[in-house]
């Protein structure tokens, strides 16, 4: 499970306080939806949990089943079972998206302490989670996210997911710029990897996400904090009165 | 009192350094024009524009610096091709490693016996094509090998080869200074590979003059082996003509320096060329220069240039590349393209890219880049769990890849790049 205590986080190029004492924490096999204007923290929590460069952290802790993830690389956060589906998936030409997928896998596995898999036994597992996504081979074949549709950038993180198998996958608005049909299969996919231990943390703008992956819990977040937390209940009274009312009430 | 300049000084020590080769009457005029050329410019300096961004004194200091050797358990390049294979060991032939010079279509004979003949076809080629590319630019040390050199081989490609022919240049004595020519005549409608790997010697010169006829094609494949003090100019000049193809790559993985200079002439129309590079350079010693000269004088050519670099370590990597259309080559098409990846803050890209066109009906492009690794891309990936070392070498790979993407044999492309793949997973340990 992941643990946020009173976590805060400044940019590190300029003097800027984003996070003022973050606490969170998210119980094995719970949903958590992360709701709030825009430039509350909530991308910024996903960045500064996943260890992206920029950010310092000056206090508070996060913890995944027990391990400092603030103490450790991207790649071990990612081996320790974090994982983070990108708001904008990052283009990478000259990389082939299945040598990229397979690499990570054998990375992460390696970094374990397991066995690395076969280019067969990878192919196998990979044709047979891509075809639930709607990935076609060429896909596959193609540069990592290069010429891909918005669409097909996010099934292409879930499919990630879905290959990586993490204990917490922390999901980034990963419903912007989908339209209603490629949302519910991306939902699906993320439903389908709901096995009772797995974990999410859901942010999001629009309750229309939370429709399709139901949340345990709802948080709400604004000027880097949580500043309420409920029931799927508050996303929709979130959808009906926006943001004004709960801010006007937690002030 | 004559004031001496050095350029001339070294240019006379060169020369009297290497033994004036033995031959038929046409190669001895060829050879002395060559000298004599030599003598009208001088040795190369680092004051000359040409030589701005790479210093030439390790390629014309006498004694011949020396290089360490370099060993490797790696299986020698292109040996899972079926290919004709002829090594040069420290920039001489030994038959003994090399297959019989035999392959259909194709006559093969060494430098030596083509030269020592009254009358042969080579006369219209060796040292000729070398001699034009001296204009409008110097290129002292082809001249110095024209003039010298005894070792090489003069190919007759009159028909569409089955397989490449392999040269393998052997590194064996540390102080080896190996001067290499070869001439190659590829007839109408022919089709020929060449293959070069090795690093050749302590120091290394060669020329390589090709004359591709009409419809025909020439492909060639070099890698320059990773003897870290090698030190090596190539020369590579080829004549196209009508309706043929030319394809020039070139990877270079370490060697303390290396100039290549590849100059290409349109005189057919309807032709297409590329010559790339892409090169990987560790450390201050390291210098990679490349230095393209494609000149347009018929209608209707394609020609691409193609050159990237990856450095770090306080490497070096140089680009002069020239596309030079004439007034007649209406309907050029002119590609040029080079970029530096800098690892580290330590390292250095120099560009020169010109372009000079007298044609009004021409579409040509180029650019030039220098740029650090795609920290997004780096955390995109590192975020999936590649180690961050790991995560880099991939994207070093796809940056090489797109120059190394310019050679038309997709099996001789995957070969080069899963060798650079293997290289950098030893590296990383």
């Amino acid at each position: 499970m992941l643990e946020i205590k009173n976590l805060q986080v400044g940019l590190e190029e300029e003097d800027k306080q984003i996070l003022k004492g973050v606490d969170l924490k998210i119980g094995e096999g719970e949903v958590h939806a992360i709701m709030g204007p825009n430039g509350s923290g909530k991308s910024t929590t996903s960045y500064v949990l996943s260890g992206k460069d920029g950010y310092e952290v000056t206090g508070g802790s996060a913890e995944l089943y027990g391990e400092d993830l603030l103490d450790m690389e991207p790649e071990e956060r990612a081996a320790a079972g974090l994982f983070l589906a990108f708001q904008y998936p990052v283009e990478i030409p000259g990389v082939g998206n299945m040598t990229f997928l397979r690499t990570a896998v054998n990375a992460q596995r390696k970094a374990r302490g397991e066995e690395e898999l076969s280019a067969g036994e990878f192919l196998k597992v990979v044709r047979e989670k891509a075809k639930a996504l709607k990935i076609d081979a060429d896909m596959l074949k193609r540069p990592v996210n290069v010429g891909f549709s918005g669409g097909e950038k996010k099934r292409n993180e879930i499919l990630q997911m879905a290959m990586l198998e993490p204990k917490m996958c922390v999901l980034d608005e990963t419903d912007s710029g989908l339209d209603v049909d490629a949302m519910k299969l991306v939902a699906e996919g993320v439903n389908a990897l709901r096995d009772g231990k797995r974990s999410f943390l859901v942010i999001t703008h629009y309750q229309r996400l939370l429709d399709h992956i139901k949340p345990d819990v709802v948080h709400i977040m604004a000027n880097g904090k949580i500043v309420k937390s409920g029931g799927p209940e508050l996303a929709l009274e979130v959808e009906n009165n926006g943001y004004a009312d709960i801010l006007a009430e937690v002030a | 009192m004559a004031v001496t300049n050095p350029k001339f000084e070294a240019s006379e020590a060169l020369l009297a350094a290497y033994t004036t080769p033995v031959g038929a009457a046409w190669a001895t005029e060829a050879r002395a024009k060559a000298a004599a050329h030599l003598r009208a410019i001088g040795a190369p300096s680092k004051r000359d524009e040409y030589w701005k961004y790479t210093n030439p004194a390790a390629l014309t200091e006498l004694p011949t610096p020396s290089a360490a050797l370099f060993t490797s358990d790696e299986a020698p390049m292109f040996d899972a091709i079926d290919r004709v294979k002829v090594v040069f060991v420290d920039g001489v032939l030994d038959a003994a490693q090399s297959d019989d010079l035999s392959l259909d279509g194709v006559e093969i004979e060494t430098l030596a016996e083509a030269t020592s003949k009254d009358i042969h076809w080579a006369k219209e080629l060796f040292g000729v094509l070398e001699a034009n590319g001296q204009n409008p630019v110097d290129r002292p040390l082809a001249s110095l090998n024209t003039a010298v050199a005894t070792e090489g081989l003069v190919i007759h490609v009159k028909a569409e080869t089955a397989k490449p022919l392999a040269l393998r240049y052997i590194h064996t004595s540390e102080s080896s200074d190996a001067m290499v020519h070869h001439v190659i005549k590829v007839e109408e409608g022919a089709k020929f590979t060449l293959l070069e790997s090795g690093p050749g010697a302590a120091r290394f010169n060669s020329v390589l003059e090709v004359d591709v006829a009409d419809n025909a094609e020439f492909h060639h494949v070099r890698t320059q082996g990773r003897d870290h003090e090698r030190k090596t100019a190539t020369h590579m000049y080829g004549r196209l003509g009508k309706e043929s193809i030319y394809r020039s790559f070139t990877m270079t993985v370490n060697g303390m320096l290396t100039r290549n200079e590849s100059v290409l002439e349109f005189t057919g129309d309807d032709a297409q060329a590329t010559v790339g590079g892409a090169s990987a350079g560790d450390g201050k010693d390291f210098h990679h220069d490349d230095t393209v000269f494609v000149t347009h004088d018929s209608v209707n050519c394609e020609s691409r240039q193609v050159f990237k670099k990856v450095l770090r370590n306080g490497a070096t990597g140089v680009f002069q590349g020239k596309i030079l259309v004439k007034a007649d080559a209406q309907k050029t098409d002119g590609y040029q393209i080079s970029q530096g990846l800098l690892l580290d803050d330590d390292s250095n890209f120099l560009a020169k890219p010109e372009l000079e066109i007298y044609a009004d009906d021409v579409a040509c492009s180029h650019g030039s880049t220098v740029g650090a690794i795609d920290e997004d891309a780096m955390f995109y990936m590192t975020s999936r769990g590649v180690p961050k070392a790991q995560a880099q070498d991939m994207l070093v790979l796809a940056f090489l890849g797109e120059a190394i993407d310019e050679i038309d044999n997709t099996d001789l492309a995957d070969d080069i790049h899963a060798r650079l793949a293997a290289w950098m997973e030893r590296r990383r340990g």
